[in-house]
């Protein structure tokens, strides 16, 4: 029943947003930001869910991709004036892998370094990663300077196209084209092969995995590393749509994909893919109707779900 | 005399502060199925979560083959040939029942002429094989966690409490699987609290109170001894169902 | 006289002692020792954080929670100072209002966290108290005609407390004060049954304690001892703001502040208030001048320039939460 969600609330904007072009144009936001926020935070619920771990220095992935990217799109900006799809794809492509890597790398270091001795102590782990964050987004404006880098949008994907009378935005197209793909892919890898299989079970009952003979350990450094890597790209996809990047980038979305991945149920990828469409959605649609109440909007929107399903959308059933 | 599959001499295990084995001696003969008794609160979980290497333990040694398990991980305490199936039966609740039979294959897919006799000692197991295991009713649930522990033949069974709150229907079933285990080549340490389905399957007796084992021996020599099961076990076995 | 004074919880260091004791008469004599308004203005910052440190130490080393709120409750506490002067005018009355108001509000808000949330798992709570304050202080910034938004509000106060000198020693005062109560708190029955709590959940629950009863408790204690320091500095900087009060970087200095300082000690937010404060404003001077003097070497001026000291500071506090987890008090206790 909680998939419906999305589809109702979409719908039930409609009326009230009153105009039919107005409205594409708010969904097509609210989808785009839904799915940016998305790629931000599966990292995040699913290295909750499976390894207990709440990194509160998330958000340093997020930042991270994005500088990794700017860096990338900075020196490449002659093939992004070349009017081509395939020119910005030779800059944008290498920007997106950049960010993921980098990320990836950090993120390994994290697990490594700073969550590795304190796994199964909460109040210890809240710690470390809150210093994490502290010292890492130092040592990003050590890196990149303290300024906020501008970064052009590469040309084909600027601007708008008009279907009917609504005017859509080229980047939030492929944002979700984006997303999706990420969703797509990570829905595959949980449900179609042993090592999605192996997570699942693990998310649910890690004790168990290790008593039919599986190192579930060896498991947590891959996911880690693989939730700060899609961390990475979710920051590199959102500093391309604000066309700037700057080092609280991260901790500028991280209430919102707490928030995100309470509402959807931690450890839940589907879950939390649903919740990040819910928020996208209501920002834009409140910050339409009533731009006093949307900043606030996903903090109620929480609270609600919360109120009707305490543990989240769809919660994990742990043992 | 061939060694013991399982041994454990001198066996303590603590939790935070709470010291629950004192001294556990314990052995297990190849081939047999040993019951292990007690009351509740005695240690019987936390013998089994020892051996697993779930709990370590804090002074004594393990053996499981012939190999010093005292210190060995989880994981690699299973790939000796040890199977688990906990109290709360530990199944994965969000996969479906092929699933949870799946990821018990180490070696991949399960072989199947042992699927079919799994299906043999469980014949209602083929009709929920694509059910998600959350559906499964609890002596559903119960027969697919003793399935997962014998997909691939074992060497050692740790079962705990594999009938309780079961139907005496299913019960029967069980105890029917249980006979057909025994035939083959694996060795079980089985907790219970049923004294009837001990009596019906065990060769051999442990009784654990307060930590310690209090008494071991042959089943059939407590079963006829009325006095000695509720001095051991606070009542007799006509009531201790 | 002094072991009533600081409930028999002594320093147990001599160089603790003279350390406390140098800050201590630093602060009780500042407007006369150092001139000037910037010390002066340290000064009372120091003040001001060394409670609202301490009453975060109650929060996380004697009871063992961590919240983000805290910053919300000194805006609480700052905001009820700032509305009632600028919209009721600077009187005695007003004043007395706003406190009031701030105190209530901090209680109801902390009671009603406090009961719904203290149940759940620490990573659950840590992330609820995020959101609330989060949404805290959206609404300060966004109910612009009330608070002032973005820009907070300046106001004067009442006759007296226009004079630095007053102000700034009501201001010592009641943080000295409170710091005692604290004090009293932590080594009262009730702060020993928190830190049996937080040792051994399980054994304190099979005692008797109810452990959600105590947490709250210790809770509304400790967002009262913030809502009280954010009087105070609203009342030295007759300013309020988002900026001077609810963001997550003052959240941040607080962690490093307890940490450093040491955790569940209470003297250790003395330390770390006065450690941060002072290095704030007056270590940047320092590194200022070792990063120009190593300008021509890639990357290492970037390290050393003045506004990444909390570079340093966070990787001070990663090493204290590994190795020295009662910080700096606890070194020096050894």
């Amino acid at each position: 029943m909680a998939l419906a969600l999305v589809p109702v609330i979409a719908l039930a904007s409609l009326p009230l947003v009153g105009s039919l072009p107005t409205w594409v144009t708010l969904t097509v936001a609210g989808l785009a930001m839904g799915m940016m926020i998305f790629m931000m935070a599966s990292g995040l619920t699913l290295v909750f869910g499976l390894m207990d771990v709440l990194n509160f220095a998330h958000g340093i992935f997020i930042a991270v991709g994005a500088y990794g990217a700017a860096s990338v799109l900075t020196r490449m900006s002659a093939q992004m004036q070349a009017e081509s799809l395939a020119s910005d794809l030779t800059a944008m492509v290498p920007a997106v892998l950049a960010a993921i890597a980098l990320a990836g790398v950090l993120g390994w270091f994290f697990e490594r370094v700073l969550i590795r001795p304190v796994y199964g102590d909460h109040l210890k782990q809240i710690l470390i990663t809150m210093g994490g964050l502290i010292v890492f987004e130092q040592l990003i404006h050590v890196v990149w300077g303290p300024d906020i880098i501008p970064l052009p949008r590469p040309g084909t994907i600027t601007g708008s196209f008009i279907l009917g009378e609504a005017a859509i935005e080229r980047y939030r197209v492929l944002a979700v084209i984006v997303g999706l793909a990420v969703f797509a892919a990570m829905w595959l890898l949980l449900n179609r092969t042993r090592i999605g299989l192996l997570v699942r079970a693990g998310v649910e009952n890690p004790e168990m995995v290790e008593s039919l003979g599986y190192r579930i350990k060896r498991l947590f450094v891959g996911v880690f590393v693989a939730g700060s890597g899609l961390a990475g790209l979710g920051g590199a996809m959102w500093a391309m749509y604000q066309e700037q990047v700057n080092a609280q980038m991260g901790a500028q979305v991280l209430v919102m994909i707490f928030i995100v991945v309470i509402i959807g149920g931690l450890g839940s990828v589907g879950g939390c893919f649903i919740g990040a469409l819910l928020v996208g959605l209501l920002a834009n649609y409140t910050g339409y109707l009533a731009p006093k109440l949307a900043l606030g909007s996903n903090i109620l929107l929480m609270v609600l779900v919360l109120l009707w399903r305490p543990r989240g959308l769809f919660p994990i059933g742990k043992a | 005399m061939p060694e013991p599959m399982l041994s454990l001499a001198g066996v303590n295990t603590h939790i935070a502060q709470y010291h629950i084995l004192h001294g556990v001696d314990l052995e297990v003969p190849r081939g047999s199925l040993t019951m292990l008794l007690g009351r509740n609160g005695a240690g019987k979980t936390t013998c089994l979560r020892t051996i697993m290497g779930l709990w370590r333990a804090s002074a004594g040694s393990l053996r499981i083959d012939g190999q010093d398990t005292t210190r060995v991980p989880t994981p690699e305490v299973a790939q000796l040939g040890v199977a688990y199936v906990p109290e709360n039966m530990g199944i994965f609740a969000g996969l479906t029942v092929r699933e949870n039979v799946l990821l018990a294959a180490r070696a991949g897919e399960p072989d199947a002429k042992r699927l079919e006799w799994i299906f043999g000692l469980f014949p209602a197991m083929q009709k929920f094989w694509s059910s998600v295991a959350g559906n499964l009713s609890g002596g559903q649930k119960q027969m697919l966690a003793v399935a997962r522990a014998i997909v691939e033949p074992r060497k050692l069974l740790l079962v705990d409490e594999p009938t309780k709150g079961l139907a005496p229907a299913i019960i029967a079933n069980m105890v029917e699987a249980f006979r057909e285990l025994k035939r083959t080549d694996t060795t079980l340490l089985v907790v219970e609290q049923n004294f009837n389905f001990a009596r019906s399957l065990g060769d051999r007796v442990a009784v654990m109170d307060s930590g310690r084992i209090v008494h071991t021996g042959r089943m059939d020599a407590l079963a006829a001894d009325a006095g000695l099961q509720t001095k051991l076990l606070g009542l007799s076995l006509d009531t201790h169902q | 006289m002094l072991h009533r004074l600081l409930s028999a919880d002594f320093p147990r260091s001599r160089v603790l002692t003279a350390v406390l004791i140098v800050i201590l008469v630093g602060l009780a004599a500042a407007p006369f020792i150092f001139p000037g308004t910037r010390s002066l203005n340290v000064a009372a910052k120091v003040a001001v954080f060394v409670l609202l440190v301490a009453s975060y130490d109650l929060l996380l080393g004697y009871t063992g929670i961590v919240s983000f709120a805290h910053t919300m409750f000194f805006g609480i506490g700052g905001y009820g100072v700032g509305i009632a002067m600028a919209k009721l005018g600077p009187g005695w009355g007003a004043l007395a209002l706003g406190i009031v108001a701030a105190l209530a509000l901090s209680l109801a808000i902390a009671l009603a966290i406090g009961l719904l949330s203290l149940r759940v798992r620490a990573i659950f709570f840590a992330m609820i108290t995020l959101a609330v304050a989060s949404f805290f202080q959206i609404l300060a910034s966004q109910m612009s005609p009330l608070t002032g938004g973005e820009d907070g509000l300046s106001f004067r106060l009442p006759e007296l407390l226009r004079g630095r000198l007053v102000a700034y020693y009501v201001v010592f005062g009641v943080a000295l004060a409170a710091f005692l109560a604290l004090l009293r708190v932590v080594n009262s029955p009730f702060g020993r049954v928190l830190l049996s709590i937080r040792e051994n959940e399980f054994r304190s629950e099979a005692i008797g304690y109810r452990i959600v009863t105590y947490r709250t408790v210790a809770n509304c204690l400790a967002a009262l001892g913030a809502t009280v320091a954010g009087i105070l500095y609203a009342i030295w900087l007759r300013y309020t703001g988002p900026d001077t009060t609810l963001s997550f970087s003052i959240m941040i200095d607080i962690l490093l502040m307890v940490v450093i300082g040491g955790m569940g000690t209470m003297y250790g937010s003395v330390l770390g208030a006065t450690l941060f404060v002072v290095a704030q404003n007056y270590l940047q001077d320092l590194m200022k001048l070792a990063s120009d003097g190593l300008a021509g070497i890639p990357l290492l001026p970037n390290l050393l320039h003045p506004d990444r000291w909390l570079l340093w500071l966070g990787v001070l506090f990663i090493l204290c939460v590994y190795y020295f987890p009662t910080g700096i008090v606890g070194r020096l206790r050894k």
